[in-house]
């Protein structure tokens, strides 16, 4: 690797550690931010020539304190009679720290507290993830923005309100106890899944652009993971995304159309990211403490599990929708459990299973698809038809309206006079 | 004399190496590999997944099973050689073109006193 390749991962690597360490000095996110920019760019011009330090992060962590101080004070020789000394008092017990030795010990809170404050219940999750992805993972407005597939104008005011708001709020410095602490954890997680949802729903052109997303938000939870490497919930998210990403060089065909897990070609996917979800999911389980990543997680490891589709473990994957509808009982998870129950107990059963969900999907592309889909398997063709004509009334991208018409086309062969197909082929 | 080269690495570091990064080392390790296999010298090699995959059981009693890896360090344990050598000299000579590949971190270099190469077939 070349120098500037070596300081890059370095600088990157230490970022969390180093910005929520800032922040927990200024407990101000600009000046914490600032601080950092500054101490990157002395790395840059000494890391070369003095070779780079032991430990990046207390090197970036001390230089940034060290010239944000010095501004400050050159700020006061100017002004010598400040209004309101409150920065300045407050720089002079964050000096005291200064003497303190970096042992490390808040390395776990400050990381925390920076993954928190990015997802503060008063920011909108748009926000939230696009201070995340800026604050922690150190992407430029510009990389964000195109992975927002907005302007960078956009973005850059997305991340300025979004710090307004965060200035405005109360935001803990405290170290936190235990109970706020797993609070933190479980709003943090929240986040990480919605980072990994950008990138992991987009389809077609947008696909390729957006999928950075998905890794970021997999490094982010293995960031977490390795603060709190006993919790299963983040075991299981960590799981989830991984063998949820594994699966992403067959997710789409060579024209950029979306391919169902049944049709996909699975020497595609990517078999260490698999193991490494499946020894997570294996360690979570011993804890006994079930939660919803864990158990979406054990649904993904049956189907990265199956060599073929024809061998995945439909009635154990019913039951963990099962135990999944108990912890977040939603309409959608119910569908989604209804699909494993047309292949464990037929399509009569699902749809059964999925007719109350009618008036709280009426405007839900999958739940049409999935019961046209069921109807069609019964034999029902006249009632599929509706149900797929619906299904592209709501459909969200091209891709997904290219996918009904392909059953609507069959619907139309098998039923042309003189077919002779039954339900069920 | 079989030698064991433990590869030791702040594994968050080499989390932030992007997927071109990653590759280009894997592709400068595999170069100083096959010219060992060629000399009929390269035994297992492994590079192990993350610790936070890493599972400890304590041999107590009863057995006590943990989270993570077995130390908690500033660099981990990512991987492993086995490799033929006749002198500790020889040994370094190697771990330096693996360094020369790939900087940073560390190697141990750690004889070997029992082999068997075992049954497994892959």
């Amino acid at each position: 690797m070349t120098d500037s390749a070596w300081i890059d991962a370095a600088l990157t690597s230490a970022r969390p550690q180093a910005v929520g360490a800032l922040l927990r000095y200024f407990r101000d996110l600009d000046t914490a931010e600032e601080a950092y920019q500054n101490a990157c760019l002395r790395a840059l011009k000494s890391w070369p020539q003095n070779g780079p330090p032991r430990d990046p992060a207390a090197w970036l962590i001390m230089v940034g304190r060290n010239v944000a101080i010095d501004e400050v004070r050159r700020g006061r020789k100017q002004q010598p009679l400040p209004e309101d000394d409150q920065a300045i008092s407050d720089l002079d017990d964050a000096e005291d720290a200064l003497a303190e030795r970096l042992d490390g010990s808040h390395y776990r809170d400050d990381i925390l507290r920076l993954l928190f404050i990015c997802c503060h219940p008063n920011l909108p999750a748009t926000q939230q993830i696009a201070l995340a992805l800026r604050i922690v993972s150190g992407l430029t407005v510009k990389q964000i923005a195109r992975a927002f597939l907005v302007s960078e104008a956009a973005m850059e005011q997305r991340i300025t309100r979004a710090k307004a708001r965060i200035a405005d709020a109360d935001v803990a410095f405290e170290t936190p106890g235990a109970v706020e602490r797993s609070e933190r954890l479980a709003a943090v997680a929240a986040m990480i899944y919605l980072i990994f949802n950008e990138g992991y729903s987009a389809s077609g052109d947008t696909a390729p652009i957006r999928a950075p997303l998905s890794e970021e938000a997999i490094r982010l939870a293995r960031l977490l993971l390795r603060l709190f490497p006993s919790e299963p919930e983040i075991m299981g998210l960590t799981a989830l995304l991984m063998l949820q990403h594994a699966r992403s060089a067959a997710r789409f065909d060579p024209a950029g159309e979306l391919v169902l897990l049944d049709d996909q070609d699975r020497g595609l996917w990517n078999k260490t990211m698999i193991a490494e979800g499946l020894a997570l999911i294996d360690k979570a389980m011993r804890h006994h403490r079930s939660g919803a990543y864990q158990i979406q997680a054990a649904i993904a490891a049956l189907h990265c599990r199956a060599d073929k589709p024809e061998d995945t473990d439909w009635k154990q994957i019913d039951l963990l929708y099962g135990a999944l509808e108990v912890v977040q009982p939603s309409p959608v998870v119910t569908l989604n459990r209804a699909v494993a129950v047309s292949k464990a107990r037929g399509p009569e059963a699902a749809l059964e299973m999925i007719e109350p969900l009618a008036p709280r999907l009426a405007n839900y592309f999958h739940f049409f698809g999935v019961r046209g889909a069921l109807l069609m398997q019964l034999g029902r063709n006249d009632e599929a038809h509706v149900a797929f004509d619906r299904a592209i009334a709501l459909a969200n991208t091209s891709a997904e309206a290219a996918h009904i018409r392909m059953h609507l086309d069959r619907l139309m062969r098998d039923s042309r006079p003189g077919s002779t197909k039954k339900a069920g082929t | 004399m079989l030698y064991a080269i433990l590869c030791y690495h702040d594994e968050d570091f080499v989390g932030s190496w992007s997927k071109e990064q990653d590759a280009a080392v894997m592709k400068k390790l595999a170069v100083v590999q096959d010219n060992l296999a060629k000399q009929g010298r390269l035994g297992p090699v492994a590079r192990l997944l993350p610790t936070t995959a890493a599972t400890t059981l304590r041999k107590e009693e009863p057995p006590l099973i943990l989270d993570g890896p077995y130390a908690e360090t500033k660099e981990q344990l990512l991987g492993f050689y086995l490799v033929d050598c006749k002198n500790l000299d020889e040994a370094l000579d190697v771990a330096r073109d693996l360094g020369a590949a790939n900087p940073g971190g560390a190697y141990e270099i750690r004889p070997v006193g029992l082999f068997a190469p075992g049954s497994m077939a892959t």
